[in-house]
């Protein structure tokens, strides 16, 4: 990597390197809950999707709902991770309104999955980074504290949801690679169906750790944990204040202490939460009420043959074997719904022109309206038809602009909006040939000139075949036949 | 009348069957003489008038091939029971009524049983004498201001005074042995896994079992046929073949191979204990069996493993009870100040004496030393009867190092309130099954018993040998029942 694009705080003479490492908390996508049968739909009624178990009545009992110890063994395999075939639920005690057991259900010693890797492609090449684990545990429910002036109300229905904590190690070094970072990673869990990845319904937030050090120093710096942070400009804007900050309190003699911080997306800055003394003494210990997680060997190579194609190998094929750029490759496969509508266009017409349509056209359309590709107006197959109809001469690439439009609008195919608005180009030598001689006649004083050498004048006569014919000529072959009646 | 409550539950079940008594007989029998024993203090929360109706419905149209045709129990109240007051003896959870219904009673119920009402207990089974209460101490029918043993005290005095033909309790420590060996009658712990614990109000989860507690050894197999299923609720619950263990109950016990232990010869151990001890082994090698002595060396660490292990599992199971969802709330300022009125009026001191203690022992610095070495001792346990195992069929031991005390005796030094677990408590955290049975009483007059451990899953076993000892022992209590008004 070239020294020039590393991001680094600079404090008069120093020069400080940011070292990142993320928590991540994805929502496994499950219908039911990870020890309970009761529903996990967003946006319910509070306190509607709960059972006796999510609420902590006595004497209920959690049962694994192994349709997400499933997910949770994709996923890692997804991140190219070991899988433990022995993990233990362990308790993490402490009390707060939301939480109904007074202890959360979670993994600490012996996670279900192990050690894995992401691939992140930077303008200048790829860069692994290393996964450190992945541990299934419960989500709490909700505190609401702005309904009621004199109480604090409680929704249970996140109570019990299953979360998959993704533990990077401390390998990312600029706000820009925690955004790449975090959407391969929900890429990967969109290609497996594991994680929907919503970021705003929190299906997806992190734990961002931010350390500095001197560039070339190799020993890491007081880490600082800015707990929670549910968007990707957000855990950008608050590693930005906080390796500032910490930056500042070194240059000034300072030390860093190990704290948990909260991200004020108001205020923009990172405020302290709690220090490492106050820390909570969680009091892990196995879950006695749960047998330790055993995994057969046959249980996970099931697992392994349901996994799809996943991105890095969808960019290698779509390079291999479509002969697209890595950068277009990386575009079209980054989200799985991209890939399977390119997949679905190429089938019947030209790569290339696909791939410069999707890109372009349609990714600006979507862009515009803020839609997902899955929302798109124009369906793959009208898209396709419409490239033929491009490639087969039937209209110019202007023209299908146009028609592009109006799919965009009506959601019609390209054909009959072609036929409706009588847009068909106008592809007969003969007739072209008359509107040549026409312009020819009319412009006595062009030709000369033309004639005379003045070589720009071409695009003139261009331009008045083109206005005769409302811009429906083929253009290659008015260019034809207009240099052959000039020279 | 009085005929009734003397029956045995197997006998009553057969006088029903030959519609000799009526399941309302039965019922409103029980009913007339718990109104009669109310000083005994057994019953926590009563549900006599729908025992009444449910009874008479019985009689209609019941169906008399179910196993407990119309029979009215009352269980220990650590069990939830739907829309009847559940409260495991404390205040924290004295106003709450579940909206289900625990594994172990349903099944009691599916097989044509009534529930009567609900049995005092310790304070979340926390306690060996039936004193931590919140709804204060239980007198046992063996003598007047005398414990009856604890945790499932209420459920020992209710049998032992004939309030109910049977019951079922739970067993963490010693909580179904050492009450029935307090109160002369017959106390299953099942092997862990055995009976659901899905409905039973929790209190150190890998140590909870629930089991039987009856007049003698044929109705605990009754029981026990009923209750022990397996259960995907209970993510413990195991699915072993599961024996027809009234139909198959045997007296032969010849060539069985008995272990003596000689580490539960603890010292101060009163020579009335010993002298039951040795008579029991007499008993048995007249029976046929085979005495062969064993060692269990690791047996001393047990007490001590225990009382990590289960406060540990309590202080976590018990977080749950804050004010926040139901049960008692005292309010505060603020969320903590909620949380420690809540908790601090809620629960009695045995129960806060042993949630710091669980605390302590799970707390960082701490876990390694307490926690963690616990569960090695506890493998090492296990490890023993293992080992015992490759010689013998059953090990005999007394239930408990000593007789049941006054009132009061022990209330101030929990120390020597524990140690009444001393020989029970290595069954639990073994996960093995036992059984007490009545075997002799001492110079009070109040009953003793013997304890029969078994191998895992083989009740069977453990029910034969307990059966076939009980027929030549023929115990009698023999209570005045002084306490009836």
């Amino acid at each position: 990597m070239s020294k020039n694009k590393e991001y680094l705080i600079k404090r008069g003479n120093s020069e400080y390197e940011v070292i990142i490492g993320l928590e991540v908390h994805a929502q496994v996508l499950s219908k039911s809950k990870l020890f309970s049968d009761s529903p996990t739909n967003f946006g319910a009624e509070p306190n509607t999707q709960v059972s006796l178990v999510d609420a902590a009545f006595p004497g209920m009992l959690p049962v694994i709902n192994e349709f997400c110890i499933k997910q949770a063994v994709k996923t890692g395999i997804g991140l190219n991770a070991a899988i433990n075939k022995k993990s233990i639920f362990d308790r993490k005690n402490y009390f707060y309104a939301d939480l109904p057991q007074g202890y959360q259900i979670s993994q600490y010693k012996d996670p279900i999955v192990g050690e894995g890797s992401i691939l992140l492609d930077l303008p200048d090449g790829e860069k692994k980074v290393g996964i450190e684990r992945l541990h299934l545990e419960q989500d709490a429910g909700k505190s609401i504290h702005d309904i009621d002036p004199q109480n604090t109300l409680v929704d249970l229905n996140r109570s019990g949801v299953a979360l998959m904590e993704i533990v990077s190690k401390p390998d990312l070094r600029s706000p820009e690679e925690v955004n790449l970072y975090i959407k391969k990673l929900r890429s990967i869990m969109r290609y497996l169906g594991t994680c929907d990845g919503n970021m705003q319904e929190g299906s997806l937030r992190a734990d961002v750790n931010v350390s500095i050090r001197k560039t070339g120093d190799k020993k890491l710096g007081t880490r600082c944990e800015i707990k929670n942070v549910n968007s990707i400009k957000f855990m950008q804007m608050a590693i930005e204040y906080e390796a500032n900050r910490q930056a500042d309190i070194l240059e000034e003699g300072g030390s860093i202490d190990q704290e948990t911080r909260l991200f004020d997306t108001k205020k923009n800055e990172t405020r302290s939460m709690r220090s490492k003394e106050d820390a909570h003494d969680y009091r892990y210990f196995p879950d006695p009420d749960l047998l330790p997680l055993e995994l057969t060997d046959d249980f996970i190579s099931k697992i392994k043959k349901e996994i799809p194609e996943l991105p890095d190998e969808k960019k290698k094929r779509f390079v291999d074997k479509f002969k697209l750029t890595p950068y277009e490759a990386n575009i079209l496969v980054s989200d799985i719904e991209t890939s399977k509508y390119f997949e679905d266009v190429i089938k019947n017409s030209d790569i290339k022109l696909a791939t410069n349509w999707i890109t372009g056209e349609l990714f600006a359309l979507l862009n515009d309206r803020n839609l997902e590709i899955s929302q798109s107006p124009i369906s793959s197959k009208n898209l396709s038809s419409l490239i033929n109809l491009i490639k087969d001469g039937t209209i110019s690439g202007k023209i299908a602009k146009t028609v592009f439009e109006i799919m965009a609008n009506e959601s019609k195919d390209p054909k009959s909006i072609i036929d409706e608005k009588g847009l068909k180009q106008q592809s007969d030598p003969k007739e072209i040939e008359k509107i040549v001689d026409d312009v020819i006649k009319e412009n006595p004083k062009n030709v000369e000139l033309f004639k005379s050498g003045k070589d720009k004048l071409f695009g003139f006569f261009v331009g008045q075949v083109m206005k005769k014919t409302d811009g429906k000529a083929n253009p290659k072959l008015v260019n034809d036949i207009l240099k052959k009646k000039l020279n | 009348m009085s005929d009734i409550i003397n029956l045995t539950l197997s006998a009553l079940i057969d006088k029903i069957k030959n519609k000799e008594l009526s399941s309302l007989e039965i019922t409103k029998a029980y009913i007339t003489r718990a109104e009669k024993s109310k000083d005994l203090n057994t019953y926590i929360t009563t549900d006599f008038d729908n025992a009444i109706e449910k009874a008479k419905k019985f009689d209609e149209k019941g169906n008399f091939d179910y196993k407990l045709p119309g029979v009215p129990l009352a269980i220990k109240d650590l069990f939830c029971t739907n829309n009847l007051k559940t409260t495991a003896g404390s205040k924290i959870l004295s106003n709450f009524i579940p909206s289900y219904e625990s594994t172990v009673t349903q099944h009691l119920w599916d097989e044509g049983a009534i529930l009567l009402g609900k049995l005092n207990c310790d304070e979340f089974a926390m306690g060996s004498s039936n004193e931590t209460s919140f709804f204060g101490n239980v007198e046992s029918p063996v003598g007047k201001k005398v414990v009856p043993g604890g945790s499932s005290g209420g459920s020992a005095s209710a049998l032992a005074a004939k309030l109910t033909p049977a019951t079922i309790g739970t067993d963490t420590g010693g909580s179904i042995r050492q009450p029935a060996s307090f109160t002369g009658t017959v106390g299953l712990k099942p092997t862990y896994g055995s009976c659901s614990r899905y409905g039973i109000v929790a209190f150190a989860s890998s140590l909870d079992q629930a089991g039987p507690m009856t007049q003698d050894v044929s109705d605990a197999a009754l029981m026990l046929d009923v209750i022990s299923k397996y259960d995907t609720k209970d993510s413990t619950s195991v699915n072993f073949r599961r024996g027809d263990y009234f139909k198959s109950l045997s007296s032969n016990i010849k060539g069985k191979k008995i272990g003596i232990p000689k580490e539960y010869r603890v010292d101060g151990m009163p020579k009335e204990i010993e002298s039951l001890w040795q008579d029991g082994i007499t008993l048995l090698k007249k029976l046929g069996a085979k005495i062969i002595d064993i060692s269990l060396p690791h047996t001393k660490y047990a007490l001590p493993a225990y009382y990590i292990v289960a406060p540990a599992e309590a202080s976590s199971n018990l977080a749950r009870y804050d004010g926040v969802k139901y049960g008692y709330r005292s309010e505060g300022e603020n969320l903590i100040s909620m949380y420690e009125n809540t908790r601090s009026e809620g629960f009695g001191d045995e129960v806060k004496r042993r949630i710091m203690i669980g605390t302590y022992v799970l707390s960082s610095g701490y876990y390694d030393a307490y926690y963690l070495k616990a569960q090695k001792i506890r493998r090492l346990i296990k490890n023993d009867f293992d080992e015992a195992y490759k010689s013998v069929d059953a090990i005999l031991t007394p239930s408990t190092p000593n007789s049941a005390f006054k009132i009061g005796d022990k209330t101030d030094d929990p120390v020597s309130m524990y140690l009444n677990d001393i020989f029970t408590v290595p069954v639990n955290l073994s996960g093995l099954p036992a059984i007490s049975i009545p075997a002799g009483k001492d110079k009070n007059n109040y009953p003793l018993g013997l304890q029969i451990i078994g191998k895992a899953f083989e009740e069977q076993n453990l029910l034969d040998i307990s059966h076939s000892m009980e027929k030549e022992l023929s115990f009698k209590n023999n209570l005045q029942d002084w306490w009836i008004k």
